[in-house]
C-alpha cells in the first residue's frame, strides 16, 4: 500500500548483499535500559504539567521591570522548557545510540546486513 | 466613509518584499533536488520536499507553519480586547506543545519513513487496516484545514486595510490585491510544492523576528515602560462593560478562569500536531531525531509570540484605534495599526510585509497537506487503488489549487466571522482524531470501529456544545470555545471535554467489541517500524531483497 517513490531504489537494493537474512522483524535496537527513559519522562512531564497550573502563577506581584508575575513567569518558562526538552533529548539520544550499536554488534552473523543497512544513510543525498 | 490614505512608502516596501518571495517560491522548484529526479513527479518530492529537510530548515519551516499570520494578528487582538484568558494562553500552549511533540512525533516519523506514509491518515489506515477510519481522519483534516487557510487571508486583509488599500464601496476592487496575492501563491505552490514555503519561511521568520525585537525594545521606552503599559491595560480590562455587567476582560486570570486557561492551552497543544500541515512539516524532515532537536529549539518562536501578545497591551497604552473600512472597531487591525502609527513608514512596511508573507507560508503548506490527504486517503483508497506515484503528484497539485480557491471564496463571499467560527470548530474536530493517531503509535489495543464511534461522538458533542455558546452581546451562536462540562459549572475548552468523551466511548466499545470477537483489521506495521531511522531500510526495500533471496528467485547480482 505504500508508494515510496524512492529515487535510490536501485542503489539501495544493491546495498544488501545477496543472502542477507534482513527481514521486517530484524531488531534495529538492543534492549532498553529504563533509567534514561524515566529521567527524560520526568523532565518532559514537568515541562508539560507545571505551565498548565495557573494556581501556581496567577498573581500580580512580584513585578519584574513593571511586568506582573503572571506574565514574566510564563515567559521565563519558555527557556526553562527548552532546557528540559534539550536535556531529555540528550538522555534519550545517548541511550538510543547505545541500543543501535548493541543491535549492530549483537547479531554477529548478520553483521553484513546491518552494517550495509547503516551504510544506506551515507548514500542518501 | 473611507478615511484611510494609502501609505505609499509602506505599500512599496510590502510589494517589493512580496515580489522577492514570489521569485524565491518559483526558484525553489530547483532547490536541493537530486540530479536523477526529473521534475516533482511524486508526493515525496512535491508534497514533502524530498523528505530531506535538516534541523534548521525544519525549524524555519515549522516556525513558519505553526506561527501563522492569523496568530500574529489574532493573539494581540485578543489581548487588546479581552486580555489574558483568550490571548495569553497562547504562551503556555506553545510551551507545553514541544514536550508533547517530542514524545509522539518521532514515532510517527519512523513508521512513516518505513512505509512511505505521507499523511497521518495513511498511518491510521496501515495500522488498523481500516480505510474508513483513515477516511475519517482525512476528512477531518481537510475540513479543519480549509477555514485555517481562509484565516490566513484574513491576516493579509488586515495588512491591506491599514495600508489604505481597498474601499468599502467596490467589492471587487477591495479584494483585488488579495486575489492577486493568492493567484501568485497558488502558482508557485503548484510548481514547487513544499520547497517553496520552506524557502520563503526563512525570509518570513527573519523579518518577523526583526519586527518584534525592535518593537518590544522601542515601544515600551516610548510609552513610559512596561509598568505604565500594564497599568493602563489593567484599567481598561477592569472597566465594567455596560452590555454584560462584567469586566471587559481578564488582566490576571482569577480562580474561576483557571480551568479555561489550562484546558485551552492543553487542548490547543494536543490539537496542533493533528493538523495535516504540522504532520507534513514533520514528515518532510530528514531523520527521526530532527523533530526532537526542533522540540528543543522551536520555543524561541514561543518567546517571540509572548512578546507579540504583549504588543496588544502596548496598543492599549498607545491609544491605537483599529477602525475598519466601514468605520467599526476591528481588534485584528491593532498590531498592523500600531506599527504604522509609531514607526517610520519604511520599517512599518517591513513589519507589515512580515505579517503578509507570514500568511503565505502556512497557506501553502496547508493546501499541500490537505491535497496530499485527498490524494492518498480519498482518491487512492476509494477511487483509484492502483494509482501510480506520478498521477498522485498530479492529483495533489490540482487539489491544492482547488483548496486555495475554496478558501478565497470563503473569505470574499462569506462574512469574516464565518471563517472564525469554522476555525473554532476545526480546532475541536481535529482533536477528535488524536485517539486514533496517537494511541495507534503506541498500542493496537483499540478497536478500529470503537475509535470511529468515539470520533463521531466527539465531533457531534463538540459541534453542539460550540453552537450552544452564545455571545452575551451580539446573541450570536459559536460565541466562544469554552463551555461548562454538562451537569457541572466547571468550564473547559470544548475540544478537551469532547476528547474525553471520545476516549471513554472508544475504550468502552473496544472492550465490548473484543468480547463479541469482532474481527480486527490487519496491522501492516511491526514493532521495529516505530524506531526506524533514516539509515534503516524502508519496507519496499526489504521486500525487494527478500524477493531476490527467495529460493529460485532471480539473483540480485547479474
Amino acid at each position: 500500500m505504500s508508494h515510496a517513490g524512492d529515487s535510490n531504489f536501485g542503489a539501495n537494493g544493491e546495498a544488501f548483499p545477496h543472502g542477507t537474512p534482513l527481514s521486517r522483524d530484524t531488531a534495529i535496537r538492543g534492549p532498553a535500559r529504563p533509567a534514561p527513559y524515566i529521567g527524560a519522562g520526568v523532565l518532559l512531564a514537568a515541562a508539560i504539567l507545571l505551565p498548565l497550573m495557573p494556581q501556581l502563577y496567577s498573581f500580580d506581584a512580584p513585578r519584574l521591570g513593571g511586568m506582573p508575575f503572571f506574565y514574566w513567569y510564563q515567559l521565563a518558562w519558555v527557556p526553562v522548557s527548552a532546557v528540559l526538552t534539550g536535556t531529555a533529548y540528550w538522555l534519550v539520544n545517548k541511550e538510543d545510540r547505545r541500543r543501535r550499536a548493541e543491535a549492530r554488534a549483537g547479531g554477529a552473523p548478520k553483521v553484513g546486513g546491518t552494517s550495509a543497512g547503516a551504510g544506506l544513510g551515507g548514500d542518501r543525498p | 466613509m473611507n478615511g484611510r490614505e494609502i501609505n505609499w512608502t509602506a505599500l512599496i516596501i510590502v510589494v517589493l518584499l512580496f515580489v522577492v518571495v514570489a521569485v524565491m517560491g518559483f526558484l525553489a522548484a530547483k532547490w536541493r533536488r537530486g540530479s536523477e529526479v526529473e521534475g516533482l513527479h511524486s508526493l515525496d518530492e512535491w508534497g514533502l520536499g524530498g523528505r530531506g529537510f535538516g534541523t534548521w530548515i525544519t525549524w524555519f519551516l515549522l516556525g513558519g507553519d505553526l506561527y501563522t499570520a492569523y496568530t500574529f494578528v489574532a493573539v494581540p487582538a485578543a489581548m487588546w480586547a479581552t486580555g489574558a484568558v483568550s490571548g495569553f494562553f497562547a504562551v503556555p500552549y506553545t510551551i507545553v506543545l514541544y514536550p508533547i511533540i517530542f514524545i509522539i512525533m518521532s514515532r510517527l516519523w519512523s513508521v512513516s519513513h518505513r512505509h512511505g506514509y505521507v499523511t497521518s491518515a495513511d498511518f491510521v489506515g496501515g495500522r488498523y487496516g481500516s480505510r474508513w477510519l483513515s477516511l475519517a481522519v482525512a476528512v477531518t483534516g481537510i475540513v479543519a484545514t480549509m477555514p485555517y487557510i481562509a484565516l490566513q487571508l484574513v491576516g493579509i486583509k488586515a495588512v491591506l486595510t491599514v495600508l489604505g488599500l481597498g474601499s468599502s464601496g467596490n467589492v471587487l476592487l477591495t479584494d483585488l490585491p488579495l486575489i492577486l496575492a493568492f493567484v501568485v501563491l497558488a502558482a508557485y505552490t503548484y510548481t514547487s510544492g513544499l520547497r517553496a514555503p520552506a524557502m520563503i519561511a526563512v525570509v518570513k521568520d527573519l523579518l518577523i523576528y526583526l519586527a518584534v525585537i525592535v518593537a518590544v525594545i522601542y515601544l515600551p521606552i516610548k510609552f513610559g515602560g512596561w509598568d505604565t503599559i500594564f497599568n493602563s491595560a489593567q484599567a481598561k480590562l477592569g472597566t465594567v462593560s455596560q452590555a454584560t455587567g462584567k469586566p471587559a476582560g481578564a488582566f490576571i486570570p482569577g480562580a474561576a478562569n483557571y480551568s479555561a486557561y489550562w484546558s485551552l492551552a492543553l487542548g490547543s497543544a494536543m490539537a496542533l500536531f493533528m493538523y495535516p500541515h504540522s504532520v507534513t512539516a514533520v514528515l518532510a524532515s530528514k531523520a527521526r531525531n530532527t523533530i526532537r532537536r526542533n522540540a528543543a529549539i522551536l520555543p524561541l518562536y514561543s518567546l517571540m509570540l509572548g512578546f507579540l501578545a504583549l504588543l496588544g497591551f502596548v496598543a492599549i497604552q498607545a491609544g491605537t484605534k483599529p477602525i475598519d473600512l466601514d468605520g467599526s472597531v476591528n481588534p485584528q487591525l491593532v498590531v498592523p495599526q500600531l506599527f504604522l502609527d509609531h514607526f517610520p513608514a519604511w520599517f512599518a512596511g517591513i513589519a507589515l510585509a512580515a505579517i503578509a508573507i507570514g500568511a503565505l507560508v502556512p497557506a501553502a503548506i496547508m493546501s499541500i497537506a490537505a491535497a496530499n490527504m485527498f490524494t492518498r486517503n480519498i482518491y487512492r483508497d476509494f477511487i483509484r487503488p492502483d494509482v501510480d506515484a506520478r498521477t498522485e503528484a498530479k492529483v495533489s497539485k490540482i487539489v491544492s489549487l482547488v483548496v486555495k480557491v475554496g478558501a478565497l471564496v470563503f473569505v470574499i463571499a462569506m462574512d469574516q466571522s464565518a471563517a472564525i467560527n469554522m476555525q473554532l470548530l476545526g480546532g475541536i474536530w481535529i482533536l477528535q482524531t488524536f485517539p486514533a493517531v496517537v494511541a495507534g503509535l503506541y498500542t493496537r489495543w483499540f478497536d478500529r470501529w470503537a475509535l470511529l464511534a468515539g470520533w463521531a461522538v466527539g465531533i457531534i458533542f463538540g459541534t453542539v456544545s460550540a453552537y450552544n455558546v452564545v455571545n452575551p452581546v451580539t446573541k450570536a451562536h459559536f460565541g466562544g470555545s469554552v463551555a461548562a462540562i454538562p451537569g457541572t459549572d466547571f468550564s473547559v475548552y470544548i475540544a478537551v471535554s469532547a476528547f474525553a468523551l471520545n476516549l471513554v466511548v472508544a475504550v468502552v466499545l473496544t472492550v465490548v467489541l473484543r468480547a463479541l470477537k469482532v474481527r480486527t483489521g490487519e496491522d501492516l506495521t511491526r514493532p521495529t517500524d516505530y524506531a526506524a531511522d533514516e539509515t534503516d531500510p524502508k519496507v519496499v526495500q526489504i521486500e525487494q531483497t527478500q524477493h531476490y533471496t527467495q529460493p529460485g528467485g532471480p539473483s540480485p547480482v547479474a
